[in-house]
């Protein structure tokens, strides 16, 4: 199953998704697909002024425009997602979304969506983390299509 | 000089699609933008040293780098600011980094809140006003005129030139804009005319404003220059404030300018563009409307009492209707005029000068500081010595003549 995964660019979080038999969706995929489409030269994402206007579908005008030009990376991932980790209060270097309003529009796109979603804190000691791994373990042997 | 190296802190610009456009408006002034390398530990430290506590982690960056910069960590010739326009938080934090910089560094600093309609042609004059303080304070230190020289300033609304000679005002000439070329031409004949002085005799030539570029190379200019710069000198020349502190307002046709000046050199400005009912359209929409002069409209105000009318917006079409309401109900004259000078006021005030260190004396410039209501009602809102130099209309060409000066000896 697709699983969208918060942060979206949690290297641990890819990392388990996919030891347990499902695709996890990051933003780092999109953000490749921009940086290898040729004839664009919008340095440094190759995001151009027209991809805040593709934001419009989730947020207003009136909404800073580097939310909406984050949001157009996200429209596939949120299109995608059949299932959704997302962990809360975890330090930048786990996973660092950039713009806190970005972040909530996303969770609450998710949560919206009426897929299994599994909501975790960040660990803070070793018992806890062993519990956290053991969860989103869980969580996606459940999911039809992981690895059991 | 080497090429000036602008640091750059900022949220959402490349996610705004616009990172391109700022880099570009740098390398037309001949500067190059940085970042500030910084680790992740310093990034997690930085609220704490900063003060001040952020939900976004892109925020928490920008305060990073602002220390890195501070603390000599990252070598940088002058710091450009920029967040996302309508970011609540970024607007704190955009804020409180122009004046932790422009206090701790003494570095030149600009901010600006960009949307994906921000080009490189909007960022140009404020690049080009930031390049100008780091790379030509030698320039910048003049305080006399001397020998024969000239300025023009190609205005959106009006263009307008000055003759000095040593230290005096000869002549000048002020025309309406049209044909930005054929406008010069003929405030600068005036001017010459006015100072009995032949074109050839002129040593020197300074321009400034929107037509600058297209002068410069038709007059064969010394000095180019954005009206930032040039406004600042002009403004404490006339005043005769040129040591010290002084906060530099200037309403224009098309945008509006507020200036923190210190000895002369500009530190922190802002520069306002996207409502027409904050500039001297306004006013002059409003003279037409009462059927009087523009240069009218200022003694008329000062005869009125703001406070008798009611403005329910900023907005050009509907604050005009708003005095047209008033007028249909019987209102005074002088009441609407002055209604409209306190709403251009009160404008810059909440719009523009929240944004710069306001501190005394306050200059007025440019042609809208001859509308007398307009000073009067920037008084009344800061309580606070507002001047108006003699010819603060010319404060353009009067800022670039002098200038331009500093070419005859180079």
């Amino acid at each position: 199953m697709n699983i969208f995964i918060y942060p979206s660019n949690s290297l641990i979080l890819y990392d388990l998704v996919e030891r347990f038999g499902h695709k996890p969706l990051a933003v780092m995929q999109e953000i490749r697909k921009k940086v290898t489409t040729a004839g664009i030269d919008s340095p440094p994402l190759n995001i151009t002024p027209e991809d805040p206007k593709h934001g419009l579908k989730y947020a207003a005008v009136e909404v800073p425009a580097g939310v909406r030009g984050r949001m157009s990376l996200f429209d596939q991932l949120i299109g995608d997602a059949e299932a959704a980790i997302l962990v809360e209060d975890a330090p930048i270097g786990f996973g660092c979304m950039g713009c806190q309003r970005t972040s909530e529009l996303i969770g609450f796109l998710i949560r919206a969506k009426r897929v299994p979603i599994l909501e975790l804190n960040y660990p803070t000691s070793d018992d806890e983390a062993r519990n956290f791994v053991y969860q989103i373990s869980e969580f996606l042997n459940k999911l039809q299509g992981g690895e059991t | 000089m080497n090429e000036i190296e602008v640091a750059q802190i900022s949220c959402g610009s490349e996610y705004t699609g616009v990172q391109g456009e700022i880099e570009s408006a740098a390398e037309q002034v001949g500067a190059k933008i940085i970042f500030p390398d910084i680790d992740l530990d310093e990034v997690e430290e930085a609220e704490a040293k900063f003060g001040l506590k952020v939900t976004s982690p892109d925020l928490k960056l920008m305060l990073a780098r602002a220390i890195s910069v501070v603390e000599g960590h990252t070598t940088a010739d002058a710091v450009f600011i920029g967040t996302c326009f309508r970011c609540a938080e970024g607007a704190l934090v955009r804020n409180e980094i122009r004046r932790y910089i422009h206090e701790k560094s003494g570095l030149p600093v600009i901010s600006y809140s960009y949307t994906e309609r921000t080009t490189a042609e909007t960022l140009l004059t404020r690049m080009e006003a930031l390049t100008t303080v780091a790379k030509r304070r030698s320039l910048l230190a003049r305080e006399v005129q001397t020998g024969l020289t000239a300025g023009i300033d190609s205005g959106s609304t009006t263009t307008k030139a000055v003759v000095m000679k040593d230290d005096e005002i000869l002549g000048f000439g002020w025309v309406g804009t049209t044909d930005v070329q054929k406008s010069a031409e003929n405030a600068l004949s005036k001017a010459l005319s006015e100072s009995g002085i032949e074109r050839d005799a002129i040593q020197s030539i300074g321009v400034t404003g929107y037509g600058r570029f297209l002068l410069g190379e038709s007059f064969n200019a010394d000095l180019v220059q954005e009206e930032i710069t040039v406004n600042s000198k002009g403004a404490v020349y006339l005043a005769d404030r040129q040591k010290g502190v002084a906060t530099v307002i200037d309403v224009g046709g098309m945008d509006n300018k507020a200036i923190s000046v210190q000895d002369g050199i500009p530190g922190i400005f802002t520069m306002g563009g996207i409502c027409a009912g904050a500039s001297g359209r306004f006013l002059e929409m409003t003279a037409k409307r009462l059927g009087v002069d523009i240069t009218e409209l200022g003694k008329l105000a000062l005869a009125g009492d703001a406070s008798k009318i009611s403005m329910n917006s900023y907005c050009i079409v509907f604050g005009i209707q708003s005095l047209v309401n008033s007028l249909s109900k019987g209102a005074r004259h002088e009441d609407v005029a002055a209604a409209a000078c306190y709403s251009v006021a009160e404008q810059v005030f909440e719009q523009q000068l929240q944004e710069v260190e306001v501190k005394e004396p306050i200059i007025m410039v440019g042609g809208t500081s001859l509308i007398e209501g307009l000073p009067h009602a920037m008084h009344e809102l800061l309580q606070a010595e507002v001047i108006v130099p003699p010819y603060s209309q010319l404060i353009g060409a009067v800022g670039s003549a002098l200038l331009a000066s500093g070419f005859i000896e180079e």
